[in-house]
């Protein structure tokens, strides 16, 4: 192993909270600090009652980023927060989850700094001839590629769910919380968020639910997903849906998992009336157990299944919910 | 209007992939035009036939990418380039093709207001290369876009945030990534297949841009390339669909310990 390794995390936040994948980060920067520093950057406004916990994380920094033009998403004023904070503490690893803000601003700050940037990574080793080396899916999960970087700084996004996640909040010493002006006087906002319109209904975030029960067409209707909401309930999981439940008005897009929705690893994925298209394959196939429910003993999805029943959806997922119930009464 | 579009050739949705020697074998494999950046070659013949002027479009890739080139083209793209990396001296990743990409408009003054990419490609997935071309140039980016407006020099936009609607709003010029939603492409029609063959395609190799080498090339490093272990072929469960869901729960506590 190399030297000591000061790293840099970006968090990516949702309603107010922390998201899971910026913890998971936390655990990789640990991983590869080696002895260095562990910074964490929030930049918009978090709920006071989630700071005061996060004093007892383990972390050397965290830096509140304070400035009237971050407390919505915008692009210019993020990439140019992101900038000034990397040039001011000089990382020699940046991270961030592989998010929707992940995604959007790390290629560009990637781009200005001419540095090297592993997208969508899913396991972090560290080996002799290479101080770390990044998996990553590729060829819609078909395939892995293995990479590393020649030399730092370096940017790494994380696909969510899959480090795990550091929580530990036991530290007896509070963490110093740090707050950074940017000055962005010079900048110009080229694009204007105008409107936002939510999707997401329940509290339950896709990409880091445990247990998803996703519907596709064969649940035929809106009213459809009523068994399955049941079901998810029931496990403590959230529901997903494939393109094609989305394009026929049966589920919301927000629910969406696939190659253009959510992609999700979680330890249970129950997909019922999906026939298993690749582009829905590459947002599920790398869930810990996977079942299939479907009445076309043909359909692909059997072929990632680890159990698989063969029959009508409505008449399967109420009893799984009625034995579950049963089991644990 | 000036539309530009970066689009990538990649295997079909459907090939198997196989690796050899540790690389992924494209012995043979049918090759189609990457689908995010089929929706980005839509909106910029749509914006043309809206608008007026005319659609240019970048390609990185081999002769065989020439293909993905003609069907763009008899889309109704009007004119093309082919970037050929093949023996670029160094490793490459997105950094390398961005930077060629820029130095290529810049060399050959491809004239912008509108540049569309697809917002990932299916075979690499890192969605990287739309937003460093816009760093690289100096302009803004929209990603993940569903509908796109543009009056005058004003852009309207509804983008896709993880399921979320965003509407943005900007100017030109701007680059855009296309998400599934933002049309439906078309399907080229004969006389059109036959019109694109005269269309003009300009060939460039690496070394006929002015770029450093040291500068542009990669700053990260493939190790391996692995396949996805085969799954154990799952168990179809028998019996009646009552007995059949009890041992499905049984076997998804005890046996997966997933419950
Ligand atoms: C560029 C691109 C991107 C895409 N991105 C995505 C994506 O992100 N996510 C995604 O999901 N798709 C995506 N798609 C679409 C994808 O190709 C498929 O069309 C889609 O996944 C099909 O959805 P489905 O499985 O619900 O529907 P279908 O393919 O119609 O399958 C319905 C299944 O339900 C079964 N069924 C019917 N009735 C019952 C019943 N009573 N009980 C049990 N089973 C029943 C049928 O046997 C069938 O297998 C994308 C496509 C493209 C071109």
């Amino acid at each position: 192993m190399g030297t000591a390794n000061n790293v840099l995390i970006f968090a990516d936040i949702r309603n107010g909270t922390l998201r899971q994948v910026t913890f998971e980060a936390i655990s990789v920067a640990h991983q590869m600090a080696n002895g260095g520093e562990v910074h964490l950057a929030i930049l918009e406004s978090l709920d006071p009652n989630q700071i005061e916990s996060l004093k007892q994380l383990k972390l050397d920094r965290m830096w509140h980023v304070d400035h009237p033009l971050l407390k919505t998403f915008n692009l210019d004023a993020y990439v140019e927060t992101w900038v000034h904070l990397i040039d001011l503490l000089n990382p020699d690893v940046i991270l961030t989850g592989h998010t929707a803000l992940g995604r959007d601003v790390s290629p560009r700050v990637a781009a200005r700094k001419r540095i090297g940037l592993l997208s969508d990574c899913i396991k972090l080793d560290t080996s002799s001839t290479y101080e770390f080396v990044f998996t990553r899916p590729i060829y819609a999960g078909k395939a892995y590629v293995q990479r590393t970087i020649t030399k730092p700084p370096f940017f790494v996004t994380l696909r969510p769910n899959n480090f795990v996640a550091h929580f530990d909040t036991s530290l007896d010493q509070s963490i110093e919380i740090k707050t950074f002006h940017p000055n962005l006087s010079q900048i110009s906002l080229r694009t204007v968020v105008t409107d936002v319109v939510r999707k997401v209904t329940s509290g339950v975030d896709l990409s880091e639910a445990n247990v998803i029960v996703a519907g596709g067409r064969g649940v035929k209707s809106k009213e459809g997903f009523a068994p399955l909401e049941e079901l998810a309930v029931v496990l403590g999981g959230a529901v997903g849906a494939s393109r094609g439940a989305c394009d026929a008005g049966y589920a919301d897009y927000a629910l969406q998992i696939g190659q253009t929705g959510k992609v999700v690893t979680p330890d249970l994925y129950i997909a019922c009336g999906i026939s298993g298209a690749i582009q829905h394959l590459a947002g599920m196939s790398m869930s810990k157990t996977i079942v299939a429910i479907n009445i076309d003993p043909e359909a692909p999805i059997f072929e990632v299944a680890d159990y698989g029943i063969v029959g009508d959806l409505f008449e399967v997922v109420p009893l799984l919910t009625k034995e579950w119930q049963r089991i644990n009464r | 209007m000036e539309i530009l579009i970066c689009m990538k050739q990649t295997f079909d949705t459907e090939e198997k992939i196989f690796i050899q020697n540790g690389e992924i074998d494209d012995d043979g494999v049918e090759r189609i035009i990457n689908p995010y950046c089929e929706y980005a070659v839509e909106e910029g013949i749509r914006i043309k036939e809206a608008h007026g002027g005319t659609v240019r479009l970048i390609t990185i890739g081999g002769a065989e990418a020439e293909a993905a080139i003609r069907t763009a083209m008899a889309m109704g793209v009007d004119e093309g380039y082919r970037l050929d990396l093949t023996d670029f001296p160094a490793d490459s990743d997105e950094q390398t093709t961005s930077e060629c990409i820029v130095q290529l408009i810049k060399q050959k003054q491809i004239p912008y207001d509108v540049i569309l990419c697809g917002y990932m490609s299916i075979d690499n997935g890192t969605a990287q290369v739309g937003p460093r071309i816009a760093e690289l140039l100096g302009i803004p980016h929209i990603s993940t876009i569903t509908s796109l407006t543009v009056d005058g020099r004003q852009v309207q936009v509804e983008r896709d945030v993880e399921g979320d609607l965003e509407k943005v709003e900007s100017s030109l010029p701007i680059l855009l990534t296309a998400q599934q939603g933002l049309n439906e492409p078309r399907y080229p029609r004969l006389p059109d297949i036959m019109k694109a063959k005269r269309k003009p395609l300009h060939r460039m190799k690496w070394d006929e841009l002015r770029v450093d080498v040291q500068m542009i090339q990669a700053r990260t490093k493939k190790v391996a390339i692995l396949p996805v272990e085969e799954k154990e072929t799952g168990q179809i469960l028998s019996g009646t669909i009552k007995e059949q869901s009890q041992e499905l729960i049984r076997l998804l506590h005890e046996e997966a310990k997933v419950l």
